[in-house]
């Protein structure tokens, strides 16, 4: 029994069954931490894709430096870090979930930079010139022009990580957020069979990412391939 | 009349629901040079990707040396060409493409015996020595060292119709070889297809753009547009004085582009 | 215990990693290019599964598909007959290599699909077999493109070694963990951690980098005309 659910161990079908609601709720959970890390990871990565373009080599060194190391470094490890060190440290104690996603906010943070910096090195340099030539002031340029040219190569990109990190979650397991595998694991600990709610694990992640695949596809084709006219 | 070297007989070809070619007749006889004009889509290059088995046909058989080409006789009856049929009529034809398409990773020699090598099966030393010469009479041989990429244009088409004669074929196609080349370039890649037609040891089909250049060197002209034969001559017939109207059309476009 | 006396054991882990990744990563290079031309191939019975290889490793979270063959494998051996309880090392071994090359298959697919159809059409008129053309022609051509794909897979391999501490493997991050159990120095033995992973990530990363101008030789003398 989890979370006031019983199942039943009869038959592997009927085992199945009635342990996919527990599975669902984990699910949830696992959402959560997708988004919550998404979000850190899309706002994190602009601060620091921001300030290594800096003109000040004393700024975009250090930003450099950390976009490289949290890009080189596992997700576990880092996890750790911000789970057990921080409160040494600032002496706040972080619950599970919020240690989690931050820990993916900071992972993803670096590939998102590095989309950013992407997409908008992929801008022809011609646009840049017209701008020069039409004489237009430079902030204007970058947001009505450069920027809405850059959106569309960025989106697809950042869908992709949304997909890498919600198949990330389950590391989170470590510090002991109840996502769907770990639910699946105690499941398989009680009742000695892991295969099947490993499997169905398995099973409803491949759907998941199928879903979200899709989600982002559609998203892209919706896109304007030339850039996002906005007012 | 001995048999044409290249007979198409009735031949259809169809790009979805766009007919390129009509019911087209058309024949070349052994080691005539022919040079095809006409505008662009009119079917020109497609005559050439079906000889070198690029490209199927819809309807009709076409005759390469006396035999189907994409047809098999099987007893007494057509099939369609096997693969083996197909490798086996290939080796007849050879192919120089607009593009070039040379082996970038490979050096110009490795380009020459390549496909002598895994192809005909000649020793290393035969490729190369055919390969030797090969680049001499294209007057490339300091070159055989380097890649595609550090050659001009020119050069790297000359490497593309050596590649294409290492293969000994009886049929040479120039699909529209000078018209990626800058025009400075165009006078060296001419002249070897001169010397080419000069020797009158091939049968070749030339797709090209450059009518003065046609006039020297054609046995006969064929004018093709929409997917016909218009019409077709000796060169100082059909450049100088075209009895259709499309002809003359066409050549005015092509010679005096700002009228 | 002094963080200099850390390091022995941490040194001993990190053998265990790069180990890890160095066979895991060949592992997966062999599937990447056995599936990538599998999805390529014109028979169904190469093509179907290569491409249920590729859709299920890469739509699947790693961690999962590592406790599925630790735990759950076993049950189905049960099930048929066969003993098929693998050691926690292969498994961990087994987990990345198909893990990584899923991901690779993809880049190995998409590199030969970006060889211009134009060398097929060269290789066609010369008459190479078509076998002939993939390898002489098409592949040579491919996997200089592939390179800075792999190459970031390779670091990204690196840090998925991580997670076989959680299935009991004594790595580089499972001695960190168990350092910080014992002496509860957690800042320290994780900074540690984290810098040596770091500087595995470089060493692997100038590694791949020279590979990479390797196998571009006839590119780089392409560039100076």
């Amino acid at each position: 029994m989890l979370f006031g659910i019983e199942w039943n161990t009869a038959s592997n079908l009927a085992f199945a069954t009635s342990i996919l609601p527990i599975l669902l709720i984990g699910l949830i959970t696992t959402l959560k931490a997708t988004v919550v890390g998404f979000i850190l990871a899309i706002v994190i990565g602009l601060v620091l894709a921001a300030l290594k373009g800096a003109p000040l080599k004393i700024i975009s060194y250090p930003a450099a430096f950390i976009i490289e190391f949290l890009r080189d470094t596992p997700l576990l490890i880092q996890l750790f870090f911000v789970f057990y060190v921080l409160p040494q440290l600032t002496g706040i104690t972080l619950p599970a979930f919020v240690a989690g996603a931050i820990a993916l906010g900071l992972q993803y943070s670096a590939y998102c930079a590095e989309v950013y910096r992407g997409g908008l090195e992929a801008v022809p340099w011609g646009q840049h010139e017209a701008l020069k030539a039409l004489n237009l002031p430079s902030a204007y340029g970058f947001f009505y022009i450069i920027l809405p040219q850059a959106i569309p190569r960025i989106i697809p990109a950042l869908g992709n990580y949304l997909v890498s990190i919600m198949k990330d979650v389950p590391i989170l397991s470590v510090v002991t957020v109840l996502e769907m595998m770990t639910i699946a694991r105690i499941i398989g600990d009680r009742t000695y069979n892991y295969l099947v709610p490993l499997s169905m694990v398995g099973g409803l992640y491949l759907i998941m990412t199928l879903l979200v695949s899709f989600l982002v596809r559609f998203i892209d084709m919706k896109l304007p391939k030339s850039g996002i006219p906005f007012k | 009349m001995s048999e044409p070297m290249i007979k198409f007989d009735k031949v259809t070809k169809k790009f979805g629901d766009h007919v390129v070619l009509k019911e087209l007749e058309f024949e070349v006889q052994s080691n005539e040079m022919v040079t095809i004009i006409g505008p662009s889509g009119s079917g020109k290059s497609t005559i050439l990707r079906i000889l070198m088995t690029l490209e199927p046909i819809n309807e009709g058989v076409v005759y390469v040396d006396g035999e189907p080409l994409w047809h098999e006789e099987n007893n007494g009856k057509l099939a369609p060409a096997s693969d083996q049929h197909l490798k086996k009529m290939r080796s007849k034809l050879g192919m120089v493409f607009q593009q070039f398409n040379l082996f970038p990773h490979m050096t110009v020699r490795r380009n020459l015996t390549e496909a002598p090598i895994r192809v005909l099966g000649l020793s290393k030393k035969e490729a190369v020595e055919r390969a030797d010469e090969l680049l001499e009479m294209v007057g490339l041989s300091d070159q055989a060292d380097k890649f595609p990429a550090q050659l001009s244009g020119g050069q790297q088409q000359r490497v593309g119709i050596a590649r294409a004669l290492a293969m000994r074929p009886k049929i040479l196609l120039f699909d529209e070889p000078t018209s990626a080349l800058d025009p400075e370039l165009v006078g060296e890649v001419l002249q070897v297809i001169r010397k080419l037609a000069e020797q009158h040891e091939f049968t070749m089909l030339l797709v090209t753009h450059e009518i003065p250049f046609a006039r020297q060197v054609s046995d006969r002209v064929c004018f093709i547009d929409g997917g016909s034969i218009v019409e077709q001559g000796p060169p100082d017939e059909i450049l100088t004085e075209p009895k259709e109207e499309r002809t003359k059309e066409f050549l005015h476009a092509v010679l005096h582009p700002d009228e | 215990m002094n963080w200099i006396d850390y390091l022995g054991p941490m040194m001993d882990g990190a053998w265990i990693t790069v180990k890890l990744t160095f066979y895991s990563t060949i592992l997966g290079a062999v599937f990447s290019f056995l599936f990538g031309l599998g999805k390529l191939a014109r028979h169904w019975y190469f093509k179907i599964p290569s491409v249920a290889y590729i859709e299920v490793f890469r739509g699947t979270s790693l961690l999962v598909q590592m406790f599925w063959l630790f735990y759950a494998l076993p049950l189905v051996g049960d099930i048929i007959g066969l003993n098929m309880r693998i050691p926690p090392i292969v498994a961990g071994v087994m987990a990345l290599s198909a893990n990584i090359g899923a991901y690779g298959a993809e880049v190995v697919r998409g590199a030969i699909q970006a060889v211009s159809k134009k060398q097929y059409e060269a290789a066609t008129a010369l008459n190479f077999t078509p076998k002939q053309t993939l390898w002489r022609i098409a592949l040579p051509q491919a996997i200089p493109e592939m390179m800075p794909a792999f190459g970031n897979l390779a670091i990204q391999n690196l840090k998925d070694t991580a997670l076989v501490s959680l299935i009991t493997i004594s790595d580089l991050a499972f001695v960190s963990e168990r350092l910080r159990n014992l002496t509860q120095e957690s800042a320290v033995v994780y900074t540690l951690a984290l810098f040596m992973y770091f500087g595995m990530a470089l060493v692997l990363a100038g590694m791949l980098k020279m590979l990479s101008q390797y196998v571009g030789t006839w590119r780089r003398a392409a560039g100076g005309k």
